[in-house]
């Protein structure tokens, strides 16, 4: 515990103002104002504003405005804010305010000690170090995580054909920003048919996957089926198959298949070629039922098929108004996997598919590979907007299936 | 036990009944239904089982249909090898025992050749042999293409000569009266009257040619020849020979055949019998025909011990030429030899992919594992609202993820212009991060990061925190505690992780296909290529197949490690 007597913290818990709190502050405050002087042209006065701001904040928080926060901190964006404004406009302005809420919320924690909260009162001054240093590297890595997803949206308001932000953005000129990414996505008429093709070909995929998967599932949950194992084992194979593989595969048996639909059927080529890709399309898919599915069945209690039955239900009647109901959750989040696994899925529709199939995710790859062009950003825009209600779909799902079968009995 | 329904008049079982039946007899324990209950057990199970699968059956003749056997065929594919032996069907007999280091093939295989050639030339499938042969050895695709224009002549001057001494040759009927049936010609007659009356718009094909009795016999080289004439003839013009001349090569045959045997006249009776008698005159004053000097004349590459060796190496049904050619082996005539250094692709291809889907796993690990971490030792409230920002990522697009690192990471991209402007890099050395193995590596990481926070995550989950407690109290330091007590048990969650991102690591095509450039790309981006570009699709296949045991090995390990059916989808 020598360590302990080291540590600039007071008897309360609350850091040494003036050895520890305002030189780190003030520290960082160097650090951010040299950024943003450098960005302006003139990085040494803006280490030093830094300084003074960090330095003033740190020592009005420790001592007169200790108790105030919410006005200390306000205080300190808006100076910072106008700092920004005055060298470097609106763009200035937002960028000044977002140092001055780091400094502001950096100072406080500082000060009050807030930072030695998630760690016991024993811990030595290493371990609070390490502690705070692992939540640090946690943050940059959940950064890592969403910024490319985010990074996406404001660019797909880009007023110029370019995949980065041009002054005007950065200026917050309402110059810089438009829609034509998006006008050109629903004008285009190639966007337009890979999204009516997404959206004929995803719903079908499912269509098929969720109603064969959910009957296997069932299947597959009774008590005694004979090779579980390796039925299993096939039905999950589409997941663990790399798709490049189960695409080649694919090409050649669907091309034989689409021509025989076609000479003795008499299918025309555009129908044919629907029929191959939705195909594709549902097996890959199928996994996802089978699991989501399976796992749901794990919970459901079975005497209440038995009550069911017992009460004069027959197998179909018991199956829809007692199994179903219970088991939906599942079935809607086994579809919607399938959903987006077909609504997102390239390499199997680039080998299977013909121009007439150009899904959503085929167009991007080729805008990716060949004509780079910012539409993408907006397609993928919407893209994410639709993941993120789909998430929220299955996390609901998820909750109101535990929900259901933590109350259901057994 | 007291019978209350003792007094009851139920005819038939009942419950009852069989219990009393049981107490009775001294045999097996009785059903309801007086059957043993040991057999009713039996089929109640049988029934149920049966039941069973008959809710699977559907889904899995499905998956059977669409996926297993593309697989398996796309596996035969690449050891499938029927176009040589089916183009050349003369000539691989031909070859049999032909041993290409003592230099060019005997005349009577480059007869068998030149028979070949006229049939494919007119299918047109000579082209296409030439390109499969092409893959074994450069210069091939050309050599057929110019033996398929050459092949037609070959023969001319012996059409000529039977000509020049009786036009009759020239007619189609000629050949018909000499060679066929009786009844196939009042069936073709009856078909040309047929198509008359039609006019256009008529699709039916002629009769198959039939021949004579015993001239098959007598002339056996030229009715072989005129049998390929007549079968083309019908599938591609649907004609009937009655109207068209011969290929020279028929004529070539008919010389051969009676200077073979020039007693063949007398097997035919009448008029055919004079015409034929004359034939065989004009053929006893005719050279016979080098046709290994004719192909040298077309070109002298035919001669070449390159062209027969790989001919000879490739004529067998089924070859292990693709595999070969995978693992940058060449099949020669001397066995199965390294390619040149130079062309040596797919082992680096094969230990580029290892060594970066190896790359991206542990770099998975790394950010993973602190991140499941916190995630697994936060409040439940605040963890489930962290989980939003790991499941965001699992739930959008594949493209929009990489079409965003492509953004970012471009020249002229986001994390350039924020170096540039902060002043750490000059405008003019912008860093280069795409199209690259760095640009590969980020974007993958990123995109199978999810792959690896999630079942680490629920590994986590359930390592009770008082283990690590326990230790501490029992003077272990934070290291040791974490080192020897919650990383073993945290082992299987890792295990898991690994193999999910390695196993859809090797596998990825589009992310390399953007953000790769030539250097970053994967074994992937080869199949993809052999399949849409170079058409070697036989070469796709075998590369897919040796990715697929690959990718199997890894399964079932996983399958040991973790199970099938615990493989958990978004938490």
């Amino acid at each position: 515990m020598t360590a302990a007597t080291t540590e600039p913290v007071t008897s309360r818990g609350e850091s040494n103002l003036l050895g520890f709190s305002l030189p780190l502050v003030a520290l960082l405050g160097a650090f951010l104002g040299f950024i943003a002087g450098n960005a302006a042209g003139w990085p040494l006065i803006g280490a030093i504003a830094g300084v003074v701001v960090g330095a003033g904040v740190t020592y009005l928080a420790g001592t007169s405005l200790r108790e105030k926060r919410a006005t200390g901190r306000w205080a300190v964006i808006g100076v910072c804010a106008l700092l920004g404004l005055l060298v470097g406009g609106l763009g200035g302005l937002v960028g000044g305010a977002i140092v001055g809420a780091i400094l502001g919320w950096v100072a406080y924690w500082l000060v009050r000690g807030d930072y030695r909260k998630g760690v016991p009162p024993y811990a030595t001054a290493g371990q609070v170090l390490w502690h705070n240093a692992f939540l640090f590297i946690c943050g940059l890595i959940f950064f890592f995580l969403i910024a490319p997803i985010m990074v996406v949206i404001p660019l797909s308001f880009n007023a110029e054909a370019f995949f980065t932000f041009t002054p005007e953005m950065l200026a917050l000129d309402p110059e810089g920003y438009s829609l034509r990414h998006y006008r050109d996505f629903f004008s285009n008429s190639d966007w337009q048919l890979a999204m009516r093709n997404s959206l004929i070909i995803a719903p079908f995929a499912t269509i098929i996957a969720v109603s064969l998967g959910t009957l296997a599932a069932i299947g597959l949950s009774q008590s005694h089926v004979p090779g579980r194992q390796a039925i299993m084992a096939i039905l999950i194979s589409p997941m663990i198959v790399p798709l490049i593989i189960s695409a080649t595969g694919m090409f050649f048996f669907y091309s034989a298949m689409g021509n025989w639909l076609e000479d003795n059927l008499g299918f025309s080529r555009e129908l044919t070629g629907y029929i191959k890709v939705i195909l594709a399309h549902a097996a890959l898919g199928i996994p996802f039922v089978i699991i989501t599915v399976t796992a749901t069945l794990v919970g459901f209690d079975r005497s209440l098929t038995r009550a069911s039955a017992n009460l004069g239900a027959g197998p179909v009647k018991t199956f829809f108004s007692v199994q179903m109901p219970l088991i939906l959750p599942g079935v809607i989040s086994g579809g919607l996997f399938a959903f987006i696994t077909s609504f997102d899925e390239v390499v199997v529709v680039l080998f299977v598919g013909a121009a007439a199939q150009k899904t959503l995710p085929w167009q991007m790859f080729i805008g990716l590979r060949e004509q780079i062009s910012p539409t993408i950003l907006a397609v993928a825009t919407i893209l994410v907007t639709f993941s993120i209600i789909l998430l929220t779909t299955v996390e609901l799902l998820r909750r109101r299936s535990e929900r259901l079968r933590g109350m259901s009995p057994g | 036990m007291t019978d209350a329904t003792a007094q009851d008049k139920i005819a038939g079982p009942t419950p009852d009944t069989a219990i009393r039946d049981a107490e009775r007899a001294d045999g097996p324990m009785l059903a309801a239904d007086g059957r043993p209950l040991k057999k009713s057990l039996a089929s109640a199970l049988r029934r149920q089982k049966i039941r069973a699968l008959l809710l699977i059956a559907p889904l899995l003749i499905f998956i059977m249909f669409t996926f297993i056997i593309p697989i398996g065929q796309m596996l035969f594919r690449s050891v499938e090898n029927q176009i040589v032996s089916e183009t050349l069907p003369r000539t691989v007999a031909a070859l049999d025992g032909y041993d290409s280091e003592s230099g060019p093939p005997s005349g009577e295989v480059f007869a068998a050749l030149t028979r070949d050639m006229v049939v494919a030339a007119e299918l047109k499938n000579h082209t296409r042999l030439g390109s499969r042969l092409n893959y074994e050895t450069t210069g091939l695709s050309s050599l057929f293409r110019q033996a398929g224009r050459g092949v037609d002549d070959i023969g001319e001057d012996y059409t000529d000569a039977f000509v020049d001494a009786n036009e009759a040759w020239e007619e189609g009927e000629t050949w018909v009266r000499l060679l066929a049936n009786e009844g196939w010609i009042v069936a073709s007659d009856e078909w040309a009257a047929r198509e008359e009356a039609a006019g256009r718009g008529f699709d039916e094909l002629p009769p198959r040619f039939v021949f004579a009795d015993g001239v098959e016999e007598a002339l056996p080289r030229t009715t072989e020849m005129y049998a390929d004439f007549a079968a083309v003839l019908r599938t591609e013009d649907g004609d009937s020979p009655v109207d068209e001349e011969p290929w020279n090569i028929v004529y070539l045959s008919l010389y051969e055949d009676l200077a073979a045997n020039p007693d063949a006249p007398a097997a035919f009776e009448g008029a055919e019998a004079e015409l034929l008698a004359e034939a065989a005159e004009i053929a006893a004053g005719l050279e016979p025909f080098d046709y290994t000097a004719a192909f040298e004349e077309i070109d002298e590459d035919w001669l070449g011990e390159d062209v027969w060796g790989t001919i000879d190496a490739f004529s067998s049904d089924y070859t292990a030429g693709y595999f070969a050619a995978s693992a940058d082996r060449k099949l020669t005539p001397d066995g199965i030899q390294p390619v040149d250094e130079d062309q040596r692709v797919y082992g680096t291809l094969f230990l580029r992919t290892m060594l970066m889907s190896l790359g991206i796993t542990v770099s998975c690990i790394a950010l993973g594992y602190p991140v499941a971490w916190l995630l697994a030792n936060l409040p439940l409230r605040t963890a489930n609202v962290l989980m939003i920002l790991v499941l965001l990522p699992f739930w959008t697009s594949l493209l929009v993820r990489t079409s965003a690192w492509k953004v970012l990471l471009q020249q002229q991209g986001v994390i350039n212009d924020i170096l540039v402007w902060l002043g750490l890099v000059s405008d003019s050395n912008r860093l280069i991060m795409i199209n690259n193995q760095f640009g590969t590596i980020v974007a993958m990481t990123h995109i199978l990061l999810p792959f690896m926070i999630l079942p680490l995550y629920s590994v986590m989950k359930t390592i009770p925190p008082s283990y690590l407690r326990a230790a501490k109290s029992l003077g272990a330091t934070n290291w040791t505690a974490f080192w020897r007590v919650y990383f073993p048990q945290s082992v299987p969650g890792i295990g898991a992780g690994s193999i999910l991102v390695f196993i859809l690591a090797i596998g990825y095509y589009i992310t390399p296909e953007i953000v790769g450039g030539t250097k970053g790309v994967f074994i992937s981006n080869r199949i993809a290529y052999h399949i849409s570009t170079s058409l070697n699709w036989g070469l796709a296949a075998a590369l897919g197949t040796i990715l697929l045991a690959l990718v199997l090995v890894l399964y079932w390990l996983y399958d040991r490690i973790v199970g099938i059916d615990n493989v958990k989808l978004g938490g």
